[in-house]
């Protein structure tokens, strides 16, 4: 048996000059520029990096790009750039309670302070294809309306329960750092903080998928949207030369706090819990679906039975990173070509031997 | 405050490619030709090897006084620790700290032993210590002016729990040699 | 006068074209010497779990920082979102100036924070077109 070992450089370059040509498409059709990436295809360039788990609309446009608008793709090449970069000092915690609001509504309260935003949504569209945007080269739309704004705040909903008693605080943060599992690999029972970051790296559709089998029944959940809220939050970090915080830039981000019912158990009385989302960008069903799983993941901790697969913290992080599944499913296109030999032979040996033992009543019948 | 490599890319890249040719031929002394100016004590050497390896992910610890610090604080961003024994680098400008007391790692993840940049008086190849080991054809001579004397037990008993153990740096002015921790030392003259 | 916090803030959110005529306002310039980058690198962002819990790693982002210094020994440092490396420089240039001259930076930074301010505006505005009144019933509440 020869094994080849060595060979396809040349179809190999064939293929890559095949792939520049078909991004590239029909050069009559005029190219794609960043910038229309970035301002026209916003909520990909979002999902990238919250996939991509690095926020920078231009190296995500620029993936999406060369990724021929395949949104898995581009995030593995900008999870794979971001390891290029040294690490620097980082970011104290965003505080989303101090919000610029661009979209903010709450499902539990109509009337709540500072009032039900709806912002950039698709939300109350009909989703009827709108032809006119087939049209090009049509004025832009004139700009949307203005009101004036009040500068009341915008409490948490969470924390207007939690006011009353009717909801459960969360349990302060550590000094330490929180664990980062680009650092360390994952190990279970894997801490609240690790399952919150590997969620929000996670793959949109597979969290959206788990998130809706705990609204089915998989997982016991009653939940509510307390609140969902899209905005600009600042960065601050602390420089060590500088000795004190400096704020570095804004981050748009999308949070949900998904309340859910939960009976109580031992010393903690009924109340409620919420679960909750974080997203890089303006990700509203990753958010939400965030929030469903982390607080089916909750359910060790909570004492509550670990049944449905959103409850399982093993299976849903081990399968939550798209880039590490894609990894895995696709490496199976990769060379195999020793290994099946041997299964082949395997089989072949064993139908060998059936058909032998098969053949051998009957020779003996035919005595 | 003074400025880190003149250019960062290139001249962290020749320090990383000195430090591992050093790793990879034990003993022979590599000099470097782009080592920055740094604050005393620290050797240019020593200084060039901590800004290409040491960052915000890498416990530093070091006995040289708070001005060399904060340069090597502001050029690496690594963290200080005062226990010698929780750093991943080390750089010791002055006494040498005891090789059993430093991280050396463990069979599953011999990796996480420790680098120890230890400055000394000079590095002459061609005489001193034998050494031997992976990297080395036959026998390679250095001496080496300012260790312990206790260094070749120390060393000894480092090298004795391979996988695990600290490799080891040295430094004189902008001249390196490294003993990574599958040198054997003899001491015959 | 601004505090350095706050000139800092304003330096990391011009952008390079504001950053350069702020530079052309404070003209002449004295020469300058990189300490340190312009380089990009990652920042870990954070949030807490609940909004007010935990901290946990959300995700990175990318920034660039400078820091240089001047010839009689003053420092300026620069932090900012993105991978603008020239923009860093100029800002860490202009940080270094206003240390030296504090009073200058409410007027030389003037156009920044006005254009911030107009910005933030014009969304709470359109945020603010957004919100449902609702017609409620009196008997129904």
């Amino acid at each position: 048996m020869y094994v080849a070992v060595k060979g396809g450089e040349a179809a190999i370059e064939a293929a890559h000059a095949w792939l520049a040509a078909a991004r590239r498409g029909d050069p009559s059709v005029p190219e794609l520029g960043l910038a229309q990436i970035e301002q026209q295809l916003a909520l990909a360039v979002d999902r990238v990096m919250a996939e991509g788990s690095c926020h920078d609309r231009g190296l995500a446009a620029l993936a999406i790009k060369q990724a021929r608008g395949d949104l898995i793709e581009a995030a593995f090449l900008l999870r794979a750039y971001r390891t290029t970069l040294p690490r620097f000092t980082p970011a104290e915690p965003l505080d989303t309670g101090r919000m610029r609001v661009l979209r903010r509504i709450s499902a539990t309260y109509k009337d709540l302070p500072g009032g039900q935003v709806l912002g950039p949504t698709f939300d109350y569209t009909h989703r009827l294809l709108d032809f006119a945007l087939a049209a090009e080269g049509a004025p832009p739309p004139p700009p949307a309306p203005e009101a004036e704004s009040g500068v009341g705040p915008m409490p948490r909903v969470s924390e207007i329960l939690a006011a009353e008693g009717l909801m459960r605080r969360e349990p302060a943060g550590e000094e330490a750092p929180p664990p980062d599992l680009t650092r360390e690999p994952l190990r279970f029972p894997a801490p609240r903080p690790l399952r919150l970051q590997a969620l929000a790296r996670g793959d949109e559709g597979f969290l959206l998928g788990l998130g809706y089998s705990t609204q089915r029944g998989y997982g016991n959940a009653h939940p509510f949207v307390a609140e969902l809220r899209l905005g600009e939050v600042e960065v601050v970090l602390c420089p060590p030369e500088l000795g004190f915080p400096i704020s570095i830039g804004e981050v748009t981000v999308t949070e949900c706090q998904m309340v859910n019912q939960f009976a109580g158990a031992g010393e903690a009385p009924p109340q409620f819990t919420r679960g909750y989302g974080l997203a890089l960008g303006h990700s509203e069903r990753k958010a939400m679906a965030m929030a469903l799983v982390d607080r089916a993941l909750m359910a060790r901790e909570l004492g509550e039975e670990v049944l449905a697969p959103a409850q399982d913290e093993e299976f849903v992080l081990l399968h939550a990173d798209n880039v590490e599944a894609t990894g895995f499913v696709e490496h199976l296109k990769l060379p195999h070509h020793v290994d099946f030999q041997s299964e082949l032979e395997k089989l072949r040996s064993i139908r060998a031997r059936v058909e032998a033992e098969r053949a051998a009543p009957r020779a003996e019948a035919a005595e | 405050m003074r400025p880190g490599f003149a250019d960062p890319v290139l001249d962290a890249q020749a320090a990383f490619r000195a430090v591992m040719q050093a790793m990879a031929r034990p003993g022979t002394v590599q000099r470097l030709a782009a080592a920055p100016d740094a604050p005393p004590p620290i050797a240019p050497a020593a200084a060039a090897v901590l800004l290409a390896l040491a960052d915000a992910d890498t416990p530093l610890w070091t006995d040289a006084p708070e001005a060399a610090r904060g340069w090597i604080a502001f050029h690496t961003g690594a963290p200080f620790v005062a226990a010698p024994e929780e750093a991943a680098f080390l750089l010791a400008t002055s006494a040498m700290p005891p090789l059993a007391g430093l991280r050396a790692g463990s069979d599953e993840a011999p990796q996480e032993g420790a680098t120890l940049i230890v400055q000394v008086g000079a590095l002459r190849p061609g005489a001193g210590w034998r050494l031997s080991g992976p990297g080395i054809a036959e026998a390679h001579r250095l001496a080496v002016a300012g260790l312990p004397a206790d260094f070749p037990a120390q060393w000894a008993a480092n090298a004795a729990r391979f996988p695990r153990g600290v490799d080891l740096v040295l430094a004189a002015e902008d001249a390196l040699a490294a003993f990574p921790r599958t040198l054997r030392i003899a001491e015959e003259g | 006068m601004l505090s350095r916090p706050e000139r800092l803030a304003l330096l990391a959110r011009a952008s390079a074209a504001e950053l350069a005529a702020a530079m052309a306002a404070a003209a002449p310039l004295p020469p300058h010497r990189r300490l340190r980058g312009p380089e990009v690198g990652l920042t870990m962002l954070r949030g807490r779990a609940g909004g007010d819990g935990a901290p946990f790693n959300l995700g990175e982002a990318t920034l660039t920082r400078c820091s240089v210094t001047l010839a009689d020994g003053t420092i300026g440092h620069a932090w900012r979102l993105g991978r603008e490396a020239e923009a860093a420089e100029a800002a860490a240039l202009l940080d270094a100036l206003l240390e030296a001259a504090p009073a200058r930076a409410e007027a030389l930074l003037a156009p920044i924070a006005a254009r911030l301010a107009a910005e933030a505006e014009a969304k709470a505005r359109r945020a603010a077109a957004t919100e449902v009144r609702f017609a409620t019933l009196a008997a129904m509440r």
